[in-house]
């Protein structure tokens, strides 16, 4: 089975984020990029499978300006076979992403597509949705266990108030939650190793995908800084404040 | 069993020295058409993640390096245009010293101001495009020997192993990077670095090094008081008499400035805290004026090692090299360590490379090294600013000033006296009783803020369920010794919290460590007063992550 | 044009969360629909009839919904969808699940976890965890959102009588298949998704006096939190630390007890609609953000609180 993994570079999770004072966007001028902890957890699925005799080939996909390699790269020293950047100036809003990944996909062919649940910037949780959509293949989003049977794909879901398992005829697309596995470290001999391996670069117009706009980011602020309360003098008025001017109890 | 792999050359550390020997040895390589494996390891989990520097730049050895840099893009983006120098009488009030009063050692015209990280960042791309393998994430753990004693690598830490010391789900062994010369450049009191001078007795003949701590901070200022190429440096209040210290404040591009203090750590006063002095500093008219209205953006702190000549270990070894700050390279009179660490790299390119085509032995390779050192700028430079600490620690900052100015001024540091200080920093420590609290006021959350906002802002972490990277030689020594007698002053001199006593109110003091919190200053492991302190390397990646700094 | 919500449900009961959707899609404007896909949902129509400010309720009634499944649900409601300017649903794990879907079939973007009406084409919300937030601009002829609901008002469950219709179109994809579900039965919720959280730091002492926090939450129906110097200490495992590193929440109530508030706890807890703080200490930096202070010991005033509940 051929699984097509995908991977996006976003600031790192140990990284404080900061709006510009110009209030356009966040400013990522020299801050530690990564790859997305979910694309991670996506990657490690897929080596697992592989691992289990399952998986014949993983291809790694990123969409972006060239930096993404460095994650493509990523993918491929933890256990991806190839991989393909999709170039784009700046990471193109989901829908678009999501037209893209189709157009690899038609082109390669997966039986199975693994995506994070979603990317810690723009927390969208929507790209593995729409590219199921696109090539209408079942899905299984926030996926915490995967197992392969009879041909079909069972997946264990983290759903509000507990676990949720589908079953899926293939091709299928797979979204991850975090517990789904805890990714490996990339070791030195892979790293140098994934520096070797096959990475194409591709452009939408070859996809013959346009990169339309369906959204403007009018606007980033820094959330609004909680302002303090009151002081209560005891217990019997906290209690009173609580049930009758806040009503949360 | 670890596995290995073999390099030619292998470097411990992605900071100007160590990138700075890459990029040399690779450009010799190409040169003479000779193939090369050199691999450089690095702990911060990206190039420049771990550097913390003022930071004004002295192109000299980058103009060696790469003569074309502005071609290339490097980051010097900010000529310095003006030079100040304030002695800070009080709280309030403050000199301005004349131009023609300062050492010339602290001019700075045809220099830079730069973010020593983004500079770094910048050197390992020039590294990978010129075939260097950079490894970050991986911090080498340990030195390997081989059977004669040489110094034949280093093994990177084990990854994936629980505070237990069980190995977790993802437990992956440390690798042995073998190389026929390593080259340690790990900053100021690199913990390999301590454990070969250790070993081949590399600083019998020197001074005991001599330290400062760093605290930086990066702020956005409001753009109608920012005046980019202006650099400020000071001293005086806060620090008591017998504290030695100074302060900086640089305006650098797009509206930000840097302002940090500098605490010599052979203080005497277990009271002191440097982060406090730092909050308080801030508050000064002198450094409010431009602060005022502005937002801070990031924090960091770093010890120097500033005891230059006097305190410079033999630097070669079987096998070997400590560059820059692990050996101790930074100009303490000019308070610039970038460009010598940088030429401290390129010299030990050249002399390893020679030895490597030529297949020098170690007995012929260590003179070679000696001789190229002695007969380098950098020698020159360390030589001629040799008294300038010792004058200040022997002489207090005014006697030792006058002397600084005349010997660098009139005898550009060629005075055939050399002045000494043989007392280590954490030997001078004396005990809390000897002193009153200092009693810091509370941050005001404008100008200066308390440790946990501050390191917050270093974007530092560690995995939580590793073993404990601050090693206590003596697990009982805090309580039974630090805490009566020095009121454990790791509480205080840690810029980043992770040392606290707690339960003192319930009678049962105990010492919390929160390594997470750590920056990687290594101040623990130069001031505790009975070095009791071991700083090791974390798990890979761990640290800050300082961006701009 | 009108205004669809999906409505959350189980096929018994509507969720709470949907009020609140219907409550965002109030301040848009216009007529406003709300469909019930589920099988023998008819209780849940019911309800949704009942709510003031709905218009319509549209009922899909059929084996192919009892579970929500994504690939049959985007069908049914990318059929009809065009016809609305909004879709709107709860940013709970089916919304998240269907919505993306449905857009990607009207070829629309779909805007996530709205917390802000700007205007009918302009919305806010939160981008890296809450440490930012976005106004963002919809170019697409119909508009299609979820929306987190703790941020909107939710409309009165009760006092309207919307006209109830049936759908009978039936999309089976055939491609997926539901095989279980297991729910929680703790009585005690997950911290990252409880109404309440009662949280306990360093002030605390002990792992053993934690015991006092969960008979207080167990009253509260509440789960329970630490703050990293709690989790640092050793008095409890990593997996309650709330805060950096640890897990972000924004219960309705959040009760801090013998918490300092360093800056890695207030990260992870700021969003709570309302915090209680208690602890000895007036100058604690927890009262800069808390709605209510008390400043107290904490050994008498938890079970004073806990009694008085």
């Amino acid at each position: 089975m051929k699984i097509l993994v995908t991977v996006k570079r976003v600031i790192d999770y140990n990284v404080k984020v900061r709006v510009k004072a110009d209030q356009s966007d966040v400013d990522l001028a020299n801050v530690k990029m990564a790859m997305n902890p979910f694309c991670e957890i996506a990657v490690e699925a897929a080596v697992r499978l592989k691992e289990a005799g399952i998986a014949t080939e993983i291809v790694a996909v990123s969409v972006g300006p060239s930096a993404c390699q460095e994650q493509i790269r990523t993918a491929l020293a933890l256990g991806a076979d190839r991989g393909i950047q999709i170039d784009t100036a700046e990471p193109p809003e989901s829908l678009v992403v999501a037209k893209l990944l189709a157009a690899v996909v038609a082109a390669e062919q997966p039986e199975l597509v693994i995506l994070g649940k979603q990317s810690i910037d723009a927390d969208n949780n929507q790209t593995g949705q729409m590219l199921a959509a696109l090539l209408d293949w079942p899905q299984a989003t926030f996926a915490s266990a995967l197992a392969l049977q009879e041909g079909r794909l069972e997946v264990t879901r983290e759903i509000d108030g507990g676990l949720q398992t589908l079953s899926l005829a293939l091709p299928a697309i797979v979204t991850t939650d975090l517990r789904l596995n805890e990714p490996r470290y990339a070791s030195l001999p892979n790293i140098m190793k994934a520096k070797k391996k096959p990475l194409e670069v591709r452009t939408p117009a070859e996809l013959g995908v346009a990169l339309k706009a369906h959204t403007r980011l009018l606007k980033v602020e820094a959330p609004a800084e909680r302002q303090g309360g009151i002081k209560v003098g005891s217990v019997s008025e906290l209690v009173e404040k609580l049930k009758s001017e806040a009503k949360v109890i | 069993m670890r596995e290995a792999m073999e390099f030619d050359v292998v470097i411990v550390g992605a900071g100007p020295a160590g990138l700075s020997a890459a990029c040399r040895l690779m450009q010799l390589a190409a040169e003479q058409n000779r193939p090369l494996e050199v691999c450089v390891v690095e702990k911060g989990s990206e190039v420049g993640a771990h550097i913390l520097s003022g930071a004004v730049f002295e192109s000299r050895a980058l103009d060696e390096l790469f003569p074309d840099w502005k071609a290339l893009g490097a980051p010097l983006h900010t000529p310095v245009t003006t030079d100040e120098v304030y002695l800070l009488r009080n709280a309030e009030q403050a000199v301005k010293l004349p131009d023609a009063l300062l050492p010339k050692s602290l001019h700075n015209a045809g220099n830079h101001i730069v973010s020593l990280g983004n500079l770094v960042r910048w050197l390992g791309e020039q590294a990978e495009a010129l075939g260097v393998q950079v490894f970050p994430g991986f911090a080498a753990a340990e030195v390997l020997y081989d059977e004669n004693g040489r110094v034949r690598g280093v093994a990177t830490g084990d990854m994936g192993v629980a505070a237990d010391g069980s190995h977790k789900d993802g437990f992956m062994p440390g690798m042995e990077l073998h190389a026929r010369y390593t080259l340690f450049a790990e900053g100021c009191r690199g913990h390999l670095g301590k454990q070969l001078a250790e070993r081949f007795e590399l600083a019998r003949n020197a001074d005991p090094q001599h330290y400062g701590l760093g605290i930086k901070e990066l702020w956005d200022i409001d753009p109608a008081r920012h005046r980019p190429g202006l650099v400020i440096h000071g001293a005086g209040w806060p620090l008591e008499r017998d504290t030695g210290g100074g302060f900086f404040l640089y305006h650098a591009e797009n509206h930000q400035v840097v302002a940090g203090l500098i605490v010599d750590l052979n203080y005497a006063n277990p009271w002191l805290s440097p982060f406090d002095e730092f909050q308080r500093l801030k508050h000064h008219p002198v450094l409010k004026q431009y602060l005022e209205g502005g937002k801070r953006v990031s924090y960091g702190a770093r010890a120097i090692a500033k005891g230059g000549f006097n305190a410079l270990p033999e630097m070669a070894f079987p096998g070997g090299l400590l560059l820059g700050c692990d050996a101790g390279t930074l100009n303490v009179a000019k308070i610039k360590g970038s460009h010598t660490a940088m030429k401290s790299g390129l010299l030990a390119a050249e002399t390893v490379f020679a030895a490597l085509t030529e297949e020098l032995a170690d007995s012929a390779w260590a003179p070679r090294w000696k001789a190229a050192f002695e007969a380098s700028w950098l020698h020159e430079e360390l030589y001629r600013s040799r008294n300038f600490g010792p004058a200040l620690h022997r002489l207090g900052p005014l006697a030792g000033g006058a002397f600084n100015f005349v010997e660098q001024n009139v005898f550009a540091g060629r005075l055939p006296i050399t002045l000494h200080d043989r007392e280590a920093d954490h030997a001078r420590l004396r005990p809390a009783a000897e002193f009153s609290p200092i009693a810091y006021r509370k941050p005001d959350g404008v100008l200066s803020f308390d440790k946990p906002a501050s390191v917050f802002l270093s974007n530092t972490n560690h995995e939580e369920n590793q073993p404990c990277h601050l090693v206590l030689k003596d697990r009982a020594l805090p309580l039974r010794e630090n805490l009566p007698r020095y009121a454990e002053p790791a509480q205080r001199y840690c810029p980043a919290g992770v040392y606290e006593v707690l339960g003192t109110e319930q009678g049962e003091p105990r010492l919390q460590i929160n390594a997470q919190n750590c920056l990687h200053c290594k101040t623990c492991d130069i001031k505790d007063p009975s070095q009791n302190i071991v700083w090791v390397t974390p798990e890979g990646g761990g640290g800050p992550n300082y961006p701009n700094m | 044009m009108a205004i669809l919500v999906i409505a959350e449900h189980d096929n018994r009961t509507l969720k709470g969360a949907t009020l609140n959707t219907l409550g965002a899609a109030a301040l848009l404007g216009g007529e406003v629909h709300l469909l019930v896909a589920g099988r023998s949902c008819g209780a849940v129509a019911a309800q949704a009839a009942a709510i003031p400010g709905v218009s319509k309720v549209l009922v899909a009634d059929a084996a192919v919904y009892e579970h929500q499944l994504a690939e049959n649900l985007a069908r049914l409601v990318a059929g009809f969808g065009k016809a609305y300017s909004h879709l709107l649903a709860p940013a709970g794990s089916a919304g998240k699940n269907l919505m993306p879907r449905v857009a990607a079939l009207l070829d629309v973007a779909q805007l996530s976890d709205i917390v802000g009406v700007v205007s009918p084409n302009t919305f806010r919300r939160p981008i890296y965890a809450g440490n930012a937030i976005a106004t963002v601009q919809s170019l697409d002829p119909v508009v299609v959102a979820t929306v987190r609901a703790s941020a909107f008002d939710p409309l009165p469950a009760e006092g309207g009588s919307a006209a109830v219709e049936s759908l009978d179109a039936t999309h089976d994809a055939g491609t997926s298949r539901f095989v279980g579900e297991e729910l929680a039965k703790s009585d005690r919720p997950e911290l990252g998704s409880a109404r309440i959280v009662v949280s306990g730091g360093r002030g605390l002492g002990s792992g053993e006096n934690f015991a006092l926090l969960e008979t207080l939450a167990d009253k509260l129906g509440a789960a329970v939190g630490a703050s990293r110097a709690a989790v640092d200490a050793g008095f409890v495992a990593n997996d309650m630390q709330v805060g950096q590193t640890g897990k972000i929440v924004a219960p309705e109530l959040y009760i801090a007890v013998g918490i300092s508030g360093a800056i890695q706890h207030l990260a992870g807890m700021k969003d709570s609609k309302v915090i209680v703080a208690i602890n000895k200490d007036p100058e604690a930096p927890i009262f800069q953000v808390a709605d209510y202070g008390l400043v107290a010991d904490l050994f008498e005033a938890v079970p004073e609180l806990e009694k008085a509940l």
